[in-house]
């Protein structure tokens, strides 16, 4: 298993050609208490790019967009109940969604973990 | 020029907050520190124990001279006349037409008005008074002062620790002001605030403001809050922000301000807009600010649209998640036909219709210490 991040700071844990989605320490530090997380369900056709997930942290709400292109397996139903596990576990637990990659060569042009947190150190 | 496309202005406490691992952001044309551990962190410690908030954004004024309170009469439909020294009032500068330049504080001193305007207008509020005040009123701007609030229910304890003068930190109760000293350097103190907790407003010095903060927060019980608490602390104490709930679109009534327009003011008018205020007053305003229960856990903000079955009723001015309640609340303009409390609506977020109650506001009690409470 592989994992990629983009600059919007969501991360992709990609097995085969399906993947893991959320989004980053970095992000969940800068938006603040989780107070709500809107997923896209099972089914659901996604572009590279585009608004896939909302986050609403106490203060605002904000865009998460699809690092790849694919279809939506699974939603993180935990989220529900419990959506201050984006700030607790980001990268673990708090994930957002799985999928299945409709293009791996979009991975492409994504970053490593050394090359997202030399990008997140020059934030 | 907006205030976005304005450099944000460092306060005089910039430094002190990025030690203490602030995150700045701009507001109002400053710098300013919106959160420090976390906003649910924050919001709790200001309810439970004690908040420092920085406020020195907001425009403190000092107006003085011959005619004071007929001339402000004027411009505020509160009654000056009857305002002793060291008593404060809410009030509202309002337009020709009724419409809210501004709401603010307003406190006597011995022989001056002090005046808490809104940092986000403080430019707009000073040319309006200098344009309508006669010449005989001195208007002063005090951008050499800081204003700190310190809000919570241990905010006395913590300050009382601290503060000199001439009276005992307890003769002040909610809405009134000294002068104290708070390790030796002067501050004018007011028992007062926007997150419907006890509190006091401290106005300093800026070349001082640093060590003050530096004491208040040496107490157990204080913490520094951001301005992210602040807005959903006020929010839960049902209190307007100018600029979200309250504009120049709307009307003291409307707003549900009609506790700002003083009895004799209604009897005899005399303040800008009066024809329509008190026409509403008698008769009732087409649309009223009201509270908002919102269902489950989706957030309805700031433009969201209300309404009652297919029609629309009304707009969100001010929503966001009540770490107090655990749940969302919002504050709007609903059509009066709906705006009773348990009237049951919908507002309309990305698509989705979330169920909302209208609820008498404060969300949260008020806990402001009263004159002759115990």
């Amino acid at each position: 298993m592989t994992t990629y991040f983009t600059q919007d700071h969501e991360w992709i844990a990609v097995d085969g050609d399906s993947a893991t989605v959320g989004i980053t320490d970095y992000a969940q530090a800068q938006l603040g208490d989780v107070v709500f997380v809107e997923v896209p369900p099972a089914g659901t056709e996604v572009a590279k790019g585009k608004e896939t997930a909302v986050v609403e942290s106490v203060k605002a709400a904000s865009d998460v967009y699809a690092p790849v292109s694919g279809t939506v397996t699974q939603a993180n139903a935990e989220l529900e109940g419990d959506p201050s596990l984006v700030n607790t576990s980001p990268e673990a637990a708090g994930w957002f969604f799985k999928l299945t990659l409709s293009d791996p060569g979009e991975l492409e042009g994504l970053m490593d973990e050394t090359a997202y947190k030399a990008f997140v150190a020059g934030l | 020029m907006s205030a976005e496309d304005s450099p944000a202005e460092p306060l005089p406490l910039d430094g002190w907050h990025r030690a203490r691992g602030a995150r700045m952001v701009p507001f109002a044309g400053y710098a300013m520190p919106i959160q420090y551990e976390g906003i649910m962190a924050e919001h709790a410690w200001t309810r439970e124990h004690a908040g420092l908030f920085d406020v020195s954004h907001m425009g403190q004024l000092t107006l003085a001279g011959e005619g004071l309170d007929d001339a402000l009469e004027a411009l505020l439909p509160a009654d000056v006349k009857s305002l002793a020294v060291g008593r404060m009032r809410y009030s509202l500068l309002l337009n020709r037409s009724g419409g809210i330049i501004d709401d603010l504080m307003l406190c006597r001193w011995p022989t001056k008005i002090y005046m808490v305007v809104n940092g986000a207008v403080k430019a707009g509020d000073i040319a309006h008074m200098r344009a309508h005040l006669p010449s005989a009123i001195t208007l002063d701007h005090m951008t050499e002062r800081a204003l700190l609030a310190l809000q919570g229910p241990e905010a006395f304890a913590a300050l009382a620790r601290l503060t000199t003068g001439r009276w005992d930190l307890a003769a002040l109760s909610f809405m009134m002001g000294g002068p104290y000293e708070i390790g030796g350097i002067d501050a004018f103190i007011t028992r007062s605030g926007y997150t419907g907790e006890d509190g006091f407003e401290i106005s300093v010095d800026a070349a001082h403001v640093e060590k003050v903060a530096d004491l208040l927060c040496a107490q157990p019980e204080v913490k520094p809050i951001g301005l992210g608490a602040r807005d959903s602390l006020r929010l839960e104490a049902g209190l307007p922000l100018y600029g979200h709930d309250l504009d120049t679109n709307t009307d003291p009534v409307s707003a549900d301000l009609g506790f700002a327009i003083s009895k004799r003011r209604r009897a005899e008018g005399g303040f800008p807009g009066a024809d329509l205020i008190l026409k509403r007053l008698a008769e009732g305003v087409p649309t009223k600010r009201v509270g908002l229960a919102v269902e489950g856990r989706l957030p309805a903000r700031e433009g969201a649209e209300i309404f009652a079955g297919d029609s629309r009723v009304g707009t969100v001015t001010s929503g966001g998640f009540a770490p107090t309640i655990g749940a969302p609340i919002a504050m709007g303009y609903i059509d009066s036909a709906h705006a009773a409390p348990g009237t049951r609506l919908e507002i309309e977020v990305r698509g989705k219709r979330l169920a909302a109650t209208v609820t008498p506001m404060p969300f949260v009690p008020h806990h402001y210490v009263r004159k002759g409470a115990a």
